[in-house]
């Protein structure tokens, strides 16, 4: 922030019109001067100085720039390294004047910018704190002014992704861990006097209390389902170690970015996923023979249901028919040699007939067509 | 005054530099965080803004203080909570496992007199601290057990290294706040080593047995599949064990000879019971 341009319009502010600091419209913007300001009375000093002696008449005077170059003329074009009975005192008594309402100006307002506090500290002891907008305090060697953020969220990261840092956790298994801490300022006076190194400090307390939380679970919890319920226990935790120290500082939220098992055993790890996968999908296959088996026999039932029902109506009838029926579906498509006299044995071709030949010969041995012949 | 001034700018510049000089020497601004002795030819006069317990910010400690210039000296000692960071210890618990650990303690001091005369500066503190801080860690955390290492905060451990470190500490006009680990890792070489040994061999035998255990469910969901069809079948077949023999048999033959890719040779004999209305020629 550059504050010539203030000094600058502020010095014209000063000598363009009577609108001195003192008058009723101080504190607001300077005003750039309006015209001359001949008809305006020569503005009072508040060191009761009644104003330029120079001769020159009241108001001559319309500008800072104005005012120094008069000077300058009068020194015959000397720089101002003014010295010898020559120099002119008033232009003395004028740069003090100036220098010092500058100054008084500068370090009375403050201006707090809405997401800051301004700690005040009256010759270093605190007094208090001012909140956003425009704060007025003594000037500057009385009481000064520290600006604190206190909603801008400031991140801590611990433990990159990039490279491993493991800790213990419960179970004696190593995890590569890497977090962040998010907090903001919650008591600006606290913050400001009551640790020595505040960043460093907050660092220390996640490592601790992280080490400490992980140090209460297995493996698996932190890898898996633990992980909210660990970022909650450190953000706690840290809370109130932080409270303990009188910190001022709030823990808006701990993010575990990676909770991984260290790189030296991933294999091992991604042998277990690749297990669980080949186990579900055992039992998937399973699970879909079951299916596939019950369809079928509950398929199968219910067709000899259907034709046991015509069945019962009529068993004989119901009987020959399908016999025939079969036996019709059978023999259509087949081959058929009918062997006549009993007691000559036929010459078969068997070798020439094509394979499979299946030979019913017997009338009374295949029980099925005896049954089918009837009872 | 101003003519005087002008008249002589270097005498004048040299008197008002005098004055100045004993202003600045004379007055001095104790911030809020800092502690402040006054002390006179070497022998301490005075505590300025000494640290309280539960004294509000802006209390009466800090301020504009006074002092002879040129007589009394002034030495600053820090307010606010500061700490001690320790190198890594090596920690031999009771079943022989080490373990390297790093702490870090928190004080505050609270006799700003006490601390100056025996240490002089907070810098000399932290340092006499920081070995004993370190013997402290050690001598607790060695009367225990591996495991119990890893979460000293639960058996109080850090408790006891806290009120050890402060009986010490207190010597030197210090508290100590808070003692904490920041680390405790497992030393590099054998120890990491066989950890990751433990943990791979841990995993793999969690792979065998979910495998095992994969293949168990799924041989029972089968074993079930083929128990329920049983049941199925018995129930409805079971209605007329003849009748279904008949019809199965049926099914049979439809299935094994009218197959289109192995065309059937069927020999029939003359008696066979399809061919009976065939052979007695209509008359019974």
């Amino acid at each position: 922030m550059s504050i010539f341009p203030g000094w600058a319009a502020r010095g014209r502010g000063l000598f363009a019109d009577n609108k001195g600091p003192w008058g009723p419209s101080s504190g607001g913007t300077p005003s750039e001067p309006q015209g001359s300001g001949a008809e305006s009375p020569r503005p009072s000093s508040p060191w009761g100085n009644p104003g330029p002696s120079t001769g020159s008449g009241p108001g001559s005077v319309t500008s800072l720039d104005d005012f120094l170059a008069r000077g300058r003329a009068r020194f015959g074009g000397g720089g101002g390294g003014g010295r010898g009975p020559a120099l002119n005192r008033s232009l003395i008594l004028w740069g003090i004047a100036a220098f010092l309402l500058l100054w008084l100006l500068l370090s009375t307002f403050h201006r707090i910018a809405p997401e800051e506090r301004g700690v005040v500290t009256q010759f270093g002891r605190y007094s208090r704190t001012l909140g956003p907008g425009i704060g007025i305090t003594l000037p500057s060697p009385l009481e000064r002014v520290q600006k604190v953020d206190v909603e801008n969220i400031r991140n801590v990261d611990l433990g990159s992704t990039a490279e491993e840092t493991v800790m213990l956790t419960g179970d004696q298994n190593i995890i590569d861990i890497a977090y962040s801490v998010r907090w903001n300022v919650r008591d600006p006076e606290l913050f400001l006097f009551e640790l020595q190194n505040t960043e460093q400090t907050i660092q220390q307390v996640a490592e601790s209390t992280m080490r400490a939380a992980l140090s209460g679970v297995t493996l698996n919890q932190a890898i898996g389902e633990g992980r909210g319920d660990i970022e909650n226990r450190v953000q706690e935790n840290m809370q109130r170690v932080l409270d303990a120290y009188r910190s001022g500082v709030r823990i808006q939220g701990v993010a575990i970015k990676q909770a991984d098992p260290p790189a030296a055993v991933n294999d091992a790890f991604k042998a277990v996923s690749a297990a669980q996968q080949a186990a579900q999908s055992d039992i998937n296959q399973a699970r879909a023979y079951a299916l596939q088996l019950a369809q079928l026999s509950q398929g199968e039932a219910t067709a000899f249901d259907k034709v046991y029902e015509q069945y019962r109506l009529a068993p004989e009838v119901t009987r020959r028919r399908m016999y025939y029926e079969t036996m019709e579906r059978v023999l259509q498509n087949v081959d058929k040699t009918i062997v006549e006299a009993p007691g000559v044995t036929p010459y078969l071709p068997l070798n020439q007939t094509r394979p499979p030949t299946a030979v019913l010969q017997d009338p009374t041995a295949s029980g099925t067509t005896a049954q089918g012949a009837g009872r | 005054m101003i003519d005087a001034i002008l008249r002589r700018p270097l005498f004048s510049g040299i008197i008002a530099l005098l004055v100045l000089v004993t202003i600045l020497s004379s007055v001095k601004i104790v911030p809020e965080t800092s502690q402040a002795i006054i002390v006179r030819f070497g022998k301490p006069e005075r505590i300025l803004n000494r640290y309280q317990a539960n004294a509000p910010i802006g209390g009466p400690g800090a301020g504009i203080a006074v002092k002879v210039p040129f007589v009394d000296d002034i030495v600053w000692i820090d307010k606010r909570v500061r700490d001690v960071d320790m190198e890594r210890q090596m920690v031999l618990s009771t079943d022989q496992l080490r373990l390297e650990v790093d702490a870090f303690a928190r004080y505050r001091v609270v006799d700003p007199l006490r601390m100056y005369i025996r240490a002089r500066s907070e810098e000399r503190v932290g340092e006499a601290l920081r070995p004993i801080l370190g013997s402290e860690l050690r001598n607790e955390l060695g009367k225990r057990p591996f495991a119990d290492l890893l979460s000293p905060e639960r058996q109080g451990a850090m408790e006891n290294i806290r009120r050890g470190l402060d009986r010490i500490a207190r010597q030197y006009g210090v508290q100590i706040i808070d003692v904490r680990i920041k680390r405790a890792d497992l030393p590099s070489g054998t120890p990491l080593e066989s950890a990751y040994e433990r943990m791979r061999t841990a995993r793999e035998q969690e792979a065998r047995s979910i495998r095992a255990e994969g293949s168990k469910q799924a041989q029972i969901i089968r074993a079930e599949a083929d128990a329920s069809a049983a049941r199925t079948y018995a129930n409805s077949f079971g209605k007329d064990p003849a009748f279904y023999d008949f019809y199965r048999a049926m099914q049979a033959y439809d299935r094994t000879f009218t197959s289109k890719s192995k065309p059937t040779n069927v020999i029939l004999s003359p008696q066979n019971e399809f061919l009976r209305e065939f052979t007695s020629g209509g008359g019974r």
